[in-house]
């Protein structure tokens, strides 16, 4: 409060003043998100080093895996095969005006292999799983049963971040391959049965296109996200600030910075596996 | 010959105290709660902590076991400083401790059962058959019968979840027991239960004690030691944050009016601070 008052009365000595002002805060504020990266870091190195000193009890994984993994796929099939629908509508008018719809099957299914899977299991995986994860972990924290885990000799990182980082990046490529698999299916469905697309063709187009390496990418891709939500829903859960606000801000902020984080890791991890593609097969394949 | 340096050992171990914290100074993102405290608690006292809401008694309890670091000073356990022990270490150390949380802490998705005999699955090779009869015996010790076992902690009452948190905390048999406002909430027949239950366990185990409360009557009842501890934000730069340390018959004779007032529960200059701040609001 005291330290408010002053930068408000500190405002008032002009524009010069101002611009200083400003510059502090933004130097407050780039200081804040390095302290809070630091913090993540750490928390994903802690979380890590439990994992390799040593794992939870079969009777605390399994209920992670169930809840995340079991319990996300019916919501990740259906979304799937959605999308693989959506995809073969919006691509075929396009295609069709070019005369290229029996190419519809490759672009589709490198589209979801490559990049809509992993992300939309990803996704789906961070509304569902992530922020129920922070919200319980919140809760957790408000109610001092963190503490009470501590005081009791169990260490908190080991007892309830390591079973639920697992199970996120164990599960994480199921889910994406059962994403991949219903928009595939969803997808050629659509464009065989309601576009009217040659079955033969459509299949031909999308072997002759989509390759082992694209499937590898985007599960390889999915890990790094299933990280990425496990680290920072647990890391919110972990300093959620005190009351229902405080657990409810927590879950909200699980799921928007782990979206966020994994389009950016998307982007990268794009980047790079391209890269590598351009290395192995500098020929490449090309759809036209 | 070999039996003489393990006995000298063992009393000098038995002679030292359990707990010191030594110029102990304690913030939240830069907000000071402690200040500056030294405390010695040694083997089977009970101490009873008092203080108005807000002083940081909760917070000097969990200092004592290394859940709230200090920003300056030590704690030393049983001669170990605890900021010097790796998660590892400091985590066997705290199956030597036993706390009792002011909301009990129970965990939610699991049975009484199950919150009872985490300890034990967690830290012994206990058979299951005999962590069973562990967990009916605790309860039975804490008057909760047998029924309750398979109960979700939403299902008790407030005295019965304290019940329960107990018996979880004695559960490994600890050294040190500490009570987080152990009747708060509790009407006066089920706080005075809580308030035998914590002698009854004084007289079974050989345990040290730290009480949190700011129930008089609990302070009197069950602890040899009382220290008063006062809020920061109402005490000189140069004043020492407890302003009472005694036995708990001495502290109504206390000559700092701050601690007979605590004491008879009289409002006294904080009612009037508080027309003062109401007039000031009024006249801005």
């Amino acid at each position: 409060m005291a330290s408010q008052s002053t930068t408000r009365a500190r405002r008032h000595g002009g524009p010069l003043v101002a611009v200083v002002d400003w510059i502090a805060d933004l130097g407050g504020l780039v200081m804040n998100w390095m302290v809070g990266l630091g913090d993540v870091s750490q928390f994903f190195f802690r979380t890590l080093s439990w994992i390799f000193r040593r794992l939870p009890r079969r009777d605390t994984l399994l209920p992670n895996f169930y809840q995340i993994g079991v319990l996300s796929l019916p919501v990740v099939a259906l979304t799937g095969t959605f999308i693989g629908m959506v995809l073969a509508v919006q691509s075929h008018s396009q295609f069709r005006l070019m005369n290229l719809e029996t190419r519809l099957g490759a672009v589709i299914n490198m589209s979801l292999v490559r990049e809509l899977g992993p992300v939309l299991a990803a996704t789906m995986l961070a509304g569902r799983v992530g922020s129920s994860m922070a919200a319980e972990l919140g809760t957790m924290r408000v109610t001092e049963q963190i503490d009470a885990l501590s005081s009791m000799g169990a260490n908190p990182i080991h007892y309830l971040v390591v079973p639920r980082f697992l199970a996120c990046l164990v599960l994480i490529p199921t889910l994406t391959i059962m994403a991949d698999f219903m928009g595939v299916v969803g997808g050629a469905t659509y464009s065989i049965y309601g576009l009217g697309i040659d079955s033969n063709h459509y299949w031909q187009n999308s072997q002759d296109y989509v390759g082992a390496f694209d499937l590898f990418s985007g599960v390889f891709k999915s890990l790094f996200f299933g990280a990425a939500i496990a680290t920072v829903s647990c890391y919110r859960g972990f300093h959620c600030d005190p009351g229902a606000e405080g657990v409810g801000r927590a879950a909200t902020s699980a799921f928007v910075i782990s979206f966020v984080l994994i389009l950016m890791l998307d982007f990268f991890l794009g980047v790079a596996l391209d890269n590598v593609y351009m290395m192995i097969w500098p020929e490449g394949t090309r759809l036209i | 010959m070999d039996a003489l340096p393990a006995q000298s050992k063992d009393s000098s171990r038995i002679a030292r105290p359990l707990i010191e914290l030594h110029s102990v100074d304690v913030a939240f993102a830069r907000h000071p709660v402690l200040r500056d405290i030294d405390l010695t608690i040694p083997r089977g006292q009970t101490l009873a902590v008092i203080g108005e809401s807000g002083c940081g008694k909760t917070v000097l309890l969990k200092t004592m076991i290394g859940l709230v670091r200090p920003a300056r000073g030590k704690v030393i356990f049983d001669g170990k400083d605890l900021a010097r022990l790796n998660d590892h270490e400091l985590t066997h150390e705290r199956t030597r401790f036993g706390f009792l949380f002011q909301g009990a802490a129970l965990f939610d998705s699991m049975t009484v059962g199950q919150n009872v005999s985490f300890p034990l699955r967690e830290h012994t090779q206990t058979s299951e058959q005999q962590i069973q009869e562990l967990v009916l015996s605790r309860l039975a010790e804490v008057g909760l019968p047998e029924s309750v076992v398979s109960k979700k902690p939403a299902e008790l009452s407030g005295g019965m979840r304290k019940r329960v948190g107990l018996a979880r905390a004695l559960a490994l048999n600890p050294e040190l027991m500490l009570y987080d406002e152990p009747t708060t909430g509790l009407d006066p027949i089920m706080s005075d239960v809580i308030n035998e239950l914590m002698i009854r366990t004084r007289s079974q185990h050989p345990v040290t004690s730290v009480v949190v409360t700011h129930d008089m009557r609990t302070a009197q009842k069950v602890a040899d030691r009382v220290i008063m501890v006062h809020p920061l934000s109402r005490l000189a730069p140069d004043e020492p944050q407890i302003i009472f340390d005694g036995p708990p018959d001495m502290i109504e004779q206390s000559s700092d009016p701050r601690v007979t007032q605590f004491v008879r529960g009289e409002a006294g200059e904080r009612l009037m601070e508080m027309r003062k701040m109401a007039d000031l609001r009024q006249a801005t």
